[in-house]
């Protein structure tokens, strides 16, 4: 069992008055692909956005490559190595897709090789290099705010539901990637709702209801068990077929 | 910002087989544009109408063009303050009226370079003067930033009360510092009166107002469109908290922005005391308003539609001051509300997170 890269103990969030996270505790195994799965509410976005530094954690820590990162701001945190794809993608509207991807490089210029590596995947990026990000479709978008997260090579990246209301076409490329991505030990915490798709990228689960993890396993394992997936998920992957 | 041709950086990528293929470029939108024109346009028909010379419409239009260069000055600090930072401070108007009376006292030491008949010597007093001022409201404005703004980032109503309170204490202060008293503001001498262009007089501050306006303007698409730091405020302005995610220090950033929108109402509070040879405390709190109406005409966080709603709201001041002094008061709310039913946000908004 690889080392985990990242660690979460105990970690609760709070957000107003609304107890959002109530006690996390799961490892995230250094080159593998972690999904966190579970019901809308259950807290998935507000754990990457705790990690991430978006939110502070009011109990807890949180650790990431032997470093406790709790309560670090969000700037902080990508630099340690931690990039994040937002839900809402948040790209840039009035600037570029290529003013987008030079905010992303920050080490570096953007290097030309790595650049290409990344429209072999999304090519819609190169055609509309010079083109306002706002005036592209949303398979597009969410291309582009994943581009951002891997122009620079990352330790881990947060991915919160890429796939959501994304054509197939674009999905099968993301899956791609996130293979590519693994081959060069980059570590993934991805929050997903097609279970489809998490299976077909994933090394591990994670599942989380009220603001807990409830089960952990294997992505095989839990890919095999139907009964625990319509269980916990209120679905089984035959009915998915 | 106004739509225009970026240039392709240099890690443009090869295109080989797809060069072929045109990328159809994003229409730009310049229907507000027309505003400008068309505003003088129906001035100048109505002047006809009643019979009034052109000389004095061209009189006019130079002067609304001068007025608005100085109000954008001081807006654009402003616009990109709300933008970047979600903060309402309608403490802007003190950095405008302690610019302006920095600028008064820089000049009071350089009599001789004021009085003199060159104006070389007049410009550097001014340049001089100019300069104090907004490393005086600068300076001014980091402190505000931090002792005021910061205690309520993000909750607007104690913004406004908190920073209204700011610029009256400032006011305040400034009686206490300077006097209550109405001062002048003299005009270096080879900038007073004007230069005669057919039967147009064209007053030579008024020149020199619009020349700096534009510097400013240029600077500012400069700085915005062609740096690192630009692409982090107008990526800021769209959704701060993705650029911190991206690995930047978005509070530092903040202040930058506010701190040199801080030092432009300096500049601009300067200019203005100038154009209208007088100042007193109020100068911030008279112009206030017009900078909102110009800035929510614009779009808050556009500098291009600043500049436009700067200049269309000049406009308005200088023509129905003239024809139909009455209501000149409320001819800009009017032009406001008018705008704000064709575009309610603005001529040029930016797209929100």
């Amino acid at each position: 069992m690889p080392e985990p890269l990242l660690t979460l103990a105990g970690v609760h969030t709070h957000i107003g008055q609304y107890h959002i996270l109530q006690g996390v505790d799961f490892d995230v195994p250094e080159g593998d692909l972690t999904v966190l799965l579970g019901r809308n509410g259950a807290g998935k976005t507000t754990t990457l956005r705790t990690i991430m530094g978006l939110w502070k954690p009011s109990r807890g820590q949180v650790t990431f490559a032997g470093q406790a990162i709790g309560g670090f701001p969000a700037h902080a945190i990508a630099r340690a190595g931690i990039a994040y794809v937002p839900e809402s993608m948040a790209v840039f509207s009035d600037l570029t897709v290529e003013e987008n991807m030079l905010l992303a490089a920050r080490d570096a210029p953007l290097q030309r090789a790595r650049l290409n590596w990344v429209f072999s995947f999304f090519p819609a990026l190169k055609r509309f290099w010079t083109h306002p990000a706002g005036t592209l479709s949303g398979g597009q978008k969410q291309m582009l705010s994943i581009a951002r997260a891997v122009i620079e090579p990352r330790r881990l990246i947060l991915i919160d539901e890429p796939t959501k209301g994304i054509a197939p076409a674009i999905v099968e490329n993301m899956i791609r990637a996130f293979r590519e991505l693994k081959r060069e030990r980059t570590t993934i915490l991805l929050v997903e709702q097609n279970f489809r798709f998490a299976e077909a990228v994933g090394d591990w689960a994670l599942v989380m209801d009220d603001g807990r993890i409830v089960h952990r396993a294997s992505m095989a394992d839990l890919a095999r068990d139907a009964a625990t997936q319509r269980r916990l998920l209120g679905l089984s992957l035959e009915a998915q077929a | 910002m106004k739509p225009e041709d970026r240039a392709t950086s240099a890690a443009s990528p090869d295109s080989s087989a797809e060069a072929a293929e045109p990328i159809p470029r994003a229409k730009g939108d310049y229907l507000p544009l027309a505003l400008l024109p068309g505003l003088a346009a129906g001035a100048l028909a109505v002047m006809l109408w009643q019979g009034v010379p052109v000389s004095t419409w061209i009189t006019l239009t130079i002067a609304a063009l001068a007025m608005g260069m100085m109000i954008f000055v001081i807006a654009s600090g402003l616009t990109l303050v709300f933008g970047l930072m979600d903060v309402l401070n309608f403490g802007h108007g003190a950095f405008i009226a302690v610019g302006a009376y920095l600028a008064m006292t820089t000049l009071v030491p350089l009599a001789g370079w004021v009085e003199a008949n060159s104006l070389l010597f007049n410009l550097a007093a001014l340049g001089l003067a100019m300069l104090v001022a907004m490393l005086g409201t600068g300076a001014l404005g980091l402190v505000f930033e931090r002792v005021i703004i910061m205690p309520v980032y993000g909750q607007h109503l104690k913004q406004i009360l908190i920073t209204t309170g700011g610029l009256i204490v400032a006011e305040q202060l400034i009686h206490v510092v300077w006097g209550g008293d109405q001062k002048p503001m003299t005009l270096p001498t080879a900038l007073r009166g004007a230069v005669v262009v057919g039967n147009v007089a064209l007053e030579k501050f008024r020149l020199l107002a619009v020349a700096i306006g534009l510097v400013v303007f240029l600077g500012m698409l400069l700085l915005l469109n062609r740096s690192k730091l630009g692409l982090l405020i107008r990526a800021g302005v769209e959704n701060a908290e993705m650029v911190e995610a991206l690995g930047y220090r978005i509070r530092r950033l903040f202040a930058v922005v506010f701190v040199a929108g801080s030092a432009l109402a300096g500049l601009g509070g300067t200019l203005w005391a100038l154009y209208r040879e007088t100042l007193t405390a109020s100068i911030g709190s008279e112009m206030i308003v017009l900078v909102f109406i110009v800035i929510i005409i614009g779009g808050l966080g556009s500098v291009g539609g600043c500049f436009l709603g700067a200049l269309l709201v000049a406009q308005m001041a200088n023509y129905t001051g003239y024809l139909a002094p009455k209501v000149a008061l409320a001819s800009n709310i009017v032009l406001m509300v008018a705008i704000l039913m064709w575009r309610p946000q603005g001529l040029y908004p930016v797209a929100k997170r």
